[in-house]
């Protein structure tokens, strides 16, 4: 039987003293991406047809290549933003919960290194 | 994991049917959510068939007509029926509102009557607001001050007590709370929209001296930041207050205090 007062369960946790961080990081992660999301589906209209050397030669160029890298890091940060809120929002079971958040946590981190090593071969042609 | 069905115990099934009485003139259908604790069955739906000829205009007059007419068992809560006390918050024509300030002509066809979502139901329309309470107490809705209370009374101009508006007005009646998904899923560590509008009505105090301890306890990713901007609060209030606004200005006010 519990007998632990309702105040004292809601007081239970306390205050984390955070949630903004991941709040604002959210906004200016979107603002970025509509900028960057706009830049990277004109360069791929415009490459459309192009050689793979064209391409390369493309994303070389010291513009293109900070454009991709912030693409990645923004798009992958943003992810790990949203399903995070997802998995703690849906997912109450404590074991699954916090191994989902944490294997999250992991494959983005992965993901976006596979990205950003994949833009510096290309770019530098190796 | 994530819950996408009702327990067994918690499906509705089919209830009584009253009909209304002969020579009834304008007979409107009321399908009420019935749940007896006792008797060990599941809840069900009774309908309940009401002569509008013979009943005031309010879902409540209706409720209360069935109870002192139809059947007694029929338990709800309710006390000044004009929208001031909160206590005949329920779901009808699926909304939460006031039995008392909904009128039945401005629902088409039956009138379905629920419980507030997603609450433990006691009997039939009553829910328990044990928690509701607790999480209200627990954002400390109380004036805070260091200065010395004054001989007569603190000191407020007509612009601070403006901010008041739209805030001052909220009866806890947990609509808004019970229609907030946000809420549904996480109660027991989100504060939900009606402890977070109350917990601003005393930030937005001028005389209050807590606001900092306030912003404080509230700066955490469960009590505050599980609201999702859905706006069902605001959409369902039965004052016409904005929860979601009072919730989005405490959000400002902490990361307007960060670097």
């Amino acid at each position: 039987m519990a007998t632990r007062s309702a105040i004292g369960r809601v007081k239970a946790r306390g205050s984390a003293r955070e949630g903004v961080g991941h709040w604002k990081m959210q906004r200016l992660t979107s603002i970025g991406l509509v900028l960057l999301v706009i830049w990277f589906v004109l360069s791929a209209v415009s490459l459309s047809g192009a050689s793979y050397l064209d391409v390369r030669a493309w994303l070389a160029g010291p513009f293109n290549a900070t454009m991709m890298v912030l693409l990645v890091v923004a798009a992958f940060w943003h992810a790990k933003l949203g399903i995070q809120v997802i998995i703690e929002d849906y997912v109450h079971h404590e074991g699954v919960r916090i191994g989902s958040l944490v294997a999250l946590k992991l494959a983005v981190v992965a993901l976006a290194a596979a990205c950003l090593v994949a833009i510096v071969k290309v770019s530098l042609g190796s | 994991m994530a819950e996408f069905a009702l327990p067994k115990n918690s499906r509705v099934q089919p209830g009584r049917k009253h009909p209304a009485k002969a020579g009834a003139k304008n007979v409107k259908e009321f399908r009420i959510y019935r749940y007896e604790p006792e008797d060990g069955g599941n809840p069900r739906v009774d309908t309940f068939e009401i002569d509008l000829a013979d009943c005031g205009p309010m879902v409540l007059d209706a409720l209360i007509k069935i109870k002192s007419e139809v059947d007694s068992t029929l338990t709800f809560r309710r006390s000044c029926r004009e929208g001031i006390c909160g206590s005949c918050a329920m779901n009808i024509d699926g909304h939460n509102t006031l039995a008392c300030t909904r009128a039945i002509e401005d629902v088409d066809g039956a009138v379905s009557i629920y419980p507030l979502p997603h609450m433990a139901v006691v009997k039939d329309l009553v829910t328990d607001f044990t928690q509701f309470w607790a999480q209200y107490e627990s954002i400390e809705p109380w004036l805070q001050t260091y200065t010395t209370v004054p001989e007569k009374e603190f000191d407020q101009s007509v612009e601070e007590r403006g901010k008041l508006d739209g805030l001052y007005e909220c009866i806890l009646c947990a609509c808004c709370s019970t229609a907030c998904p946000s809420y549904w899923w996480n109660s027991d560590k989100y504060l939900g929209p009606a402890a977070l509008l109350q917990a601003y009505r005393w930030i937005a105090d001028s005389r209050d001296e807590a606001t900092g301890e306030r912003l404080d306890e509230l700066e955490d990713p469960f009590k505050l930041y599980r609201c999702h901007t859905i706006m069902n609060c605001t959409n369902t209030c039965p004052k016409g207050l904005n929860p979601a606004k009072a919730i989005g200005e405490i959000k400002k006010l902490i990361v307007e205090r960060k670097a």
